[in-house]
């Protein structure tokens, strides 16, 4: 049996997107700018995707640029505030600690050019205020860029209010939204949000591919030179086929919102109260700013790779806030941003359901990490310390 | 898993020598929570003869693998060839480790070398002090 709880990662595509991409490879295969039928069919294609996806968005299609996927949407955004601002001799841009590193590095890049970057503190609940964006903002401030839903640790953020600040004080407002589209309410109109960012794989579509909303007015630095596609803004002859299976899959994906968000609520819940029952154990992020799939937690005495790695062989795929794999001894930033200390981040989980999960899968996922936990607990020096008394427990 | 090799993932999964020596003649405990690794090592030495070894290790699949080797190449050995020990022998015997992942094999051989300094500091054996290496030149990053 193989349990997939890892859908932060990436998601398994829907039947809808899967059919949807296939007349794209099969019959429909011509280039969008070529002139003739074969390409005009093509062309036709693409605009009925942005259509879609600019409705489902609550946005103008001319407002959607098609981009390889969420990093490369974060890093266009980003640095096309940047250069916009630049011209006005503003460089000041605010962001959070714990954003992904598509967005985080493009700052490092850009504070090397001279930019001045404020990183706003994460409450330890995994929540940044709007009222921190208004303590710092200021006149050369040219943008602000808060994810919407954390990508670790699952805490959605106040973004509606953030945008309404940003409004108010004519500064522009990015949100990477890669975890929360298809999963939450967006609608960039009401929510004040200038620009967003979403990557289809993260709702059942295709890897590969995603989205960079752009309000109208804002000039977008091409990141990518070559031909005219996407208004000049993002060279590269358009992936029709990846482009269909998101506009399918995010249409899917919208209209099971308020279902899914009920049947994967209860699946995490249930799954949040069972890994409690563990001793010295610690949800991470909010509880109820909390993306209906997400569950992570912190486990005392053991470290996160190891306890992956014996959850694989009982067939559960799951994932840590650990940076051990990558190469990296320090564990996640996003943990130590919310005040985990190393000892206590390096022992973290995170399973992210879908709707595919059952209770009967939540159920042995819960029994699997008990026994995982105490067995990896029973060969740590750490734990033997921890409870002689020889050192204090950090997670009480 | 690509990861690691099939040697390491049977020396993860089925980790051998865990545990503890009450009454060790040596016990080396070495890394740091922080860094994610933490081993510890248990001697039982007779005549010289290391009769018998423990570990226990806080740590990722190739730390506790790490472990699992070391012990096994040690056990039954003399003293003087349990100190011999070197990481890249630890590597060898786990047909590999991915390079960032080496530093696991560098505790090993550490934690064991650890052990047994504690061993002839118990008995008041006298030792050339160049052999065991301090802290600050494995590069490990740990206390910086």
């Amino acid at each position: 049996m193989r349990i997939y709880a890892d859908n932060a990662a990436t998601t398994k595509m829907s039947k809808a997107a899967i059919k949807a991409m296939i007349p794209y490879m099969d019959e429909i295969y011509g280039n969008p700018s070529s002139l003739h039928g074969e390409g005009q069919k093509a062309n036709e294609a693409l605009t009925n995707a942005r259509e879609r996806i600019a409705k489902l968005l609550g946005c103008e299609p001319r407002e959607i640029t098609f981009t390889s996927g969420g990093s490369e949407a974060n890093n266009q955004a980003v640095i096309s505030a940047a250069r916009l601002g630049e011209r006005k001799g503003k460089k000041h841009i605010i962001s959070t600690a714990f954003e992904h590193h598509a967005v985080l590095h493009t700052l490092e890049k850009l504070a090397k050019q001279g930019f001045e970057v404020t990183l706003l503190d994460v409450h330890e609940n995994g929540l940044v205020s709007a009222e921190q964006v208004r303590e710092v903002i200021r006149e050369e401030t040219c943008l602000v860029t808060v994810m919407y839903a954390n990508n670790e640790i699952g805490t959605v953020q106040p973004i509606a209010e953030i945008g309404a600040i940003c409004r108010e004080k004519g500064v522009l407002f990015h949100t990477d939204a890669v975890q929360a589209v298809g999963h939450l309410h967006i609608n960039v109109k009401e929510q004040n949000i200038d620009m967003l960012s979403l990557s289809a794989h993260k709702f059942h579509g295709p890897k590969g591919v995603g989205v960079l909303y752009a309000k109208k007015g804002i000039a977008l630095t091409t990141l990518i030179e070559g031909g005219a596609q996407e208004r000049g803004k993002r060279a590269g002859t358009e992936n029709i086929p990846a482009i269909m299976g998101m506009a399918a899959a995010l249409e899917e994906a919208c209209a099971k919102i308020e279902e899914n968000t009920v049947k994967l609520t209860a699946l995490r819940d249930k799954l949040i109260v069972g890994l409690s029952d563990i001793p010295h154990s610690a949800l991470n992020g909010d509880y109820e700013h909390r993306l209906p799939a997400n569950v992570s937690f912190c486990f005392e005495g053991i470290e996160g790779e190891s306890l992956l790695l014996l959850l694989d062989d009982k067939g559960i795929c799951a994932s840590s806030g650990s940076a051990c794999t990558s190469g990296s001894l320090d564990p996640s930033h996003v943990l130590l941003a919310i005040g985990r200390v190393h000892d206590v981040a390096h022992g973290s989980l995170r399973l992210s359901l879908s709707e595919e999960n059952t209770e009967e899968e939540i159920e042995y996922i819960i029994k699997s990490v008990k026994e995982v936990v105490e067995y990896l607990r029973g060969i740590s020096p750490i734990w033997r310390d921890l409870i002689s008394g020889k050192k204090d427990f950090i997670i009480k | 898993m690509a990861l690691y090799s099939e040697k390491v993932m049977d020396h993860f999964r089925n980790p051998r020598n865990v545990g503890v020596i009450e009454n060790a003649d040596g016990i080396g405990e070495v890394g740091n929570a922080k860094c994610g690794d933490i081993m510890k090592i248990y001697l039982k030495i007779e005549n010289d003869i290391i009769v018998d070894v423990k570990f226990e290790t806080f740590g990722c699949g190739s730390a506790i693998a790490s472990s699992s080797m070391a012990t096994e190449l040690i056990r039954g050995k003399p003293v003087s060839e349990a100190l011999a020990l070197t990481n890249k022998a630890v590597v060898e015997a786990l047909d590999g480790l991915p390079t960032h992942k080496l530093h696991c094999s560098v505790l090993a051989e550490e934690a064991i070398k650890a052990a047994l300094k504690d061993y002839y500091d118990r008995n008041g054996i006298e030792y050339d002090h160049k052999i065991f290496p301090d802290c600050a030149s494995c590069g490990h990053g740990c206390h910086s």
